[in-house]
């Protein structure tokens, strides 16, 4: 190996959007950066720290609550999205969780109507809806399934210039009714995955580390990992989701609630 | 009302006799039979009811109240089984009234959802509301906090003004209900500390100042979110409490802790010893102290109530299972598993550790609060010698514990929890106790299979 190599992960708003273990993300970047022979760098930045995004290799945000979101809110729309826009024009790589995801998009439509302005960074649309979505979820994604727990009364609807991350196998999605998932623009990945996603997903970990790799050093090689633990949790979170699913469908059955595979 | 009395009393020998513990279902009988027919049995305590309401720790708050109007002679109709909605309660002094309908206890002493607050200060003659705190607890109960923030401050709305609320003044969501007071009274009750004191909780929950909506900043954390908090725009800060621990010392697993008390205007000082472990205890002993002063009982009746204390369904209890000392420490939250890490971490030998994790519902069926839990911390300042991890989502935590860092050698994964006890004792070292840190099903599920097992002899409880 030629030298240490090194990646920045800039962990945004870690206390504000920091929702159902989403800190997880950051743990599981640094742990496997290690395990790969890399040396994590993480920074983190709350509401108004200067933040570097243009040095950063990994930039991770949480979901929050809406008061949180509200603040961040505020700051994603103004400046500081702007120049989070320009970094992804740059290639970095992004990983937002649930609120966050809502928060690169256009906007959000709250329950009470009120439009509140995303960083548009991502080409999608969130609006409140009146109940909220909650389960296990399994997603296939590039031939894998991923798992994790969504959590949001938001309804997401995704633009042409963004491609959705993966369809919903058990679960609900984006918005529970068109089976797409997430979304992917350049290297930026947005989902409603908690779990927290990557622990529960060490595949997509080592994407995003690939990634970031290819962007800093102009090669991704990573080692395959003992990750026998992860693929037993993966089993247990798959079982919980089909099982999540039959549960709708029977209440559905009785004709009561929604039906989302 | 002499007949909604005697169906509801009927009623309640029926569902024991079917099974049904704490049932709400003969008071809710009763109540439409007689709708008045709580006001009129609790009407009857000389010394009117307490009331303790909160997220976390109002079980035992109120049987530590219990203990100490115990000790000062009163005796009172206590919802003891946690049937805390009002038609709970409603049963609750059904059992205790005789069949005609006379209640002879001194007074009423009840834990209340959050949601009923409003209903029993209507219904109850109310002496003192006592306030605990208002934590995050169910993560799949998103966003309702706010909503049972304000349930509690209409009941307290309700209050007449001579009533004392009993608030903790460290936690900024209780304390700002003294608003909802005006001009009542309120007691507050807090610790005034010069550093941190509680474990570094890398997932506090943030409160925000209700003026500025800024984050408060703490000048010191002694719990969770609780601490010294104060606005850094409008100046807003946490209220002087009125009874403060102004010392604290805490022992390691097992033991419980040693309070220095003082009012604030320093006519009182007390020294309590709390026998349960934690934080949150020594809040809970707080919050139990300054609601018996509020009723005017004398401090030996605290002292002795609080030194005495044993909750039979609590956090924590020791059992001795084939000769081998099994020390249970129900987790349920990250505040209170950092709080376990650091009780285990004081305890200096290096612990065999069993952690059972179930995702039931009431577990809350997301695990995802494990990545909120400081287990980096457990790993480098407890360092366990062997863990054995179980629960239905046992594998969640395996892989909790290899990214915090834990040796794969150290640790062994066993589902079934029947399977997982055996295995764990086998592996301990003689004269060790096993330290299992279940969720509240895992709990209940280990306690059952030792029951069935008959080789336990529970001989200390806390
Ligand atoms: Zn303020």
């Amino acid at each position: 190996m030629a030298g240490e190599r090194r990646l920045r992960i800039l962990h945004l708003y870690p206390e504000l959007m920091n929702l159902y273990g989403d800190r997880g993300n950051v743990l599981a970047l640094t742990a496997r950066c290690r395990w790969h022979g890399l040396t994590p760098v993480v920074e983190q930045a709350g509401p108004g720290d200067a933040a570097d995004f243009g040095n950063a290799d990994i930039i991770v945000i949480g979901g929050g609550q809406d008061r949180e979101q509200r603040l961040v809110c505020r700051e994603l729309a103004g400046d500081r999205g702007k120049r989070l826009g320009e970094a992804v024009e740059d290639g970095v790589c992004v990983l937002a969780i649930c609120g966050a995801y809502q928060l690169l998009g256009r906007h959000y439509v709250t329950a009470a109507g009120e439009v509140l302005p995303g960083a548009g960074i991502l080409d999608l649309v969130t609006e409140a809806g009146p109940d909220r979505l909650v389960g296990h979820v399994a997603v296939e994604v590039d031939g894998h399934l991923l798992t994790g727990f969504e959590n949001h009364a938001g309804r997401t609807t995704l633009g042409p210039g963004a491609r959705p991350l993966g369809r919903v196998r058990w679960g609900f999605g984006n918005n529970g009714r068109d089976g797409t998932e997430g979304a992917v623009y350049r290297n930026v990945w947005g989902t409603y995955l908690h779990g927290p996603v990557l622990p529960a997903n060490p595949w997509l970990t080592d994407r995003l580390l690939a990634l970031a790799l290819e962007r800093r050093y102009g090669e991704a090689a990573l080692e395959r990992l003992d990750d026998r633990l992860e693929a037993a949790a993966r089993r247990v979170a798959l079982r919980e989701s089909r099982r999540d699913a039959a549960r709708r469908m029977a209440s559905a059955w009785r004709g009561r609630k929604r039906w989302t595979a | 009302m002499r007949s909604a009395v005697v169906v509801g009393k009927l009623l309640i020998r029926l569902c024991r006799v079917l099974g049904f513990g704490g049932s709400n279902l003969p008071g809710r009988v009763a109540r439409r039979l007689c709708p008045d027919l709580l006001a009129r049995l609790a009407g009857q305590c000389p010394r009117g009811a307490v009331l303790v309401t909160g997220t976390n720790g109002k079980t035992t708050t109120a049987r530590m109240i219990a203990g100490i109007l115990g000790r000062a002679g009163l005796t009172a109709v206590h919802n003891r089984t946690g049937a805390n909605l009002i038609t709970g309660i409603t049963s609750t002094y059904l059992e205790a009234c005789d069949w005609s309908g006379g209640v002879r206890q001194d007074i009423g002493l009840l834990e209340v959802d959050e949601a009923s607050v409003a209903a029993a200060v209507r219904e109850l003659p109310v002496r003192a509301v006592v306030l605990t705190n208002f934590f995050r607890d169910q993560l799949d109960r998103f966003g309702e906090l706010e909503h049972t923030v304000g349930l509690v401050g209409k009941g307290l709305g309700l209050l007449p003004p001579d009533v004392p609320a009993v608030l903790n003044a460290d936690d900024p969501l209780v304390a700002g209900l003294a608003r909802a007071r005006g001009e009542g009274a309120t007691v507050f009750y807090g610790i005034e500390a010069e550093s941190d004191l509680s474990e570094p909780h890398p997932a506090r929950e943030v409160r925000y100042c209700s003026r500025c909506e800024l984050p408060y900043r703490y000048r010191v954390v002694t719990y969770g979110h609780l601490g010294d908090y104060h606005c850094p725009d409008c100046g807003e800060r946490r209220p002087r409490p009125e009874l403060a621990a102004t010392g604290i010392w805490q022992g390691g697993p097992g033991q419980g802790s040693r309070l220095a008390v003082r009012s604030a205007s320093g006519e009182l000082e007390l020294e309590l010893e709390v026998p349960l472990p934690g934080m949150y205890n020594v809040y809970n002993a707080l919050a139990a102290a300054a609601c018996a002063g509020v009723l005017g009982l004398p401090t030996d009746a605290v002292e002795r109530g609080l030194a005495t204390f044993t909750a039979s369904f609590g956090r924590m209890e020791r059992l001795r299972v084939d000769g081998q000392e099994v020390l249970i420490i129900l987790v349920k939250n990250p505040a209170g598993f950092n709080e376990v890490i650091g009780m285990l971490a004081r305890g200096g030998v290096p612990p065999d550790l069993l952690i059972a994790i179930n995702n039931r519902y009431a577990d809350g069926t997301d695990v995802s609060w494990l990545w909120d839990v400081d287990f980096e911390r457990m790993v480098a300042t407890v360092r366990p010698r062997r863990v054995t991890v179980s629960g239905t989502r046992s594998a969640d935590m395996a892989v909790r514990l290899k990214y915090a860092g834990l040796e794969a050698s150290c640790m062994e994964v066993r589902p079934r929890l029947s399977e997982a006890l055996p295995a764990a004792l086998k592996a301990l070292p003689p004269g060790r106790p096993l330290h299992v840190l279940p969720t509240y099903t895992a709990m209940l599920e280990l306690r059952e299979g030792i029951r069935r097992a008959g080789h336990a002899r529970r001989y200390w409880e806390a």
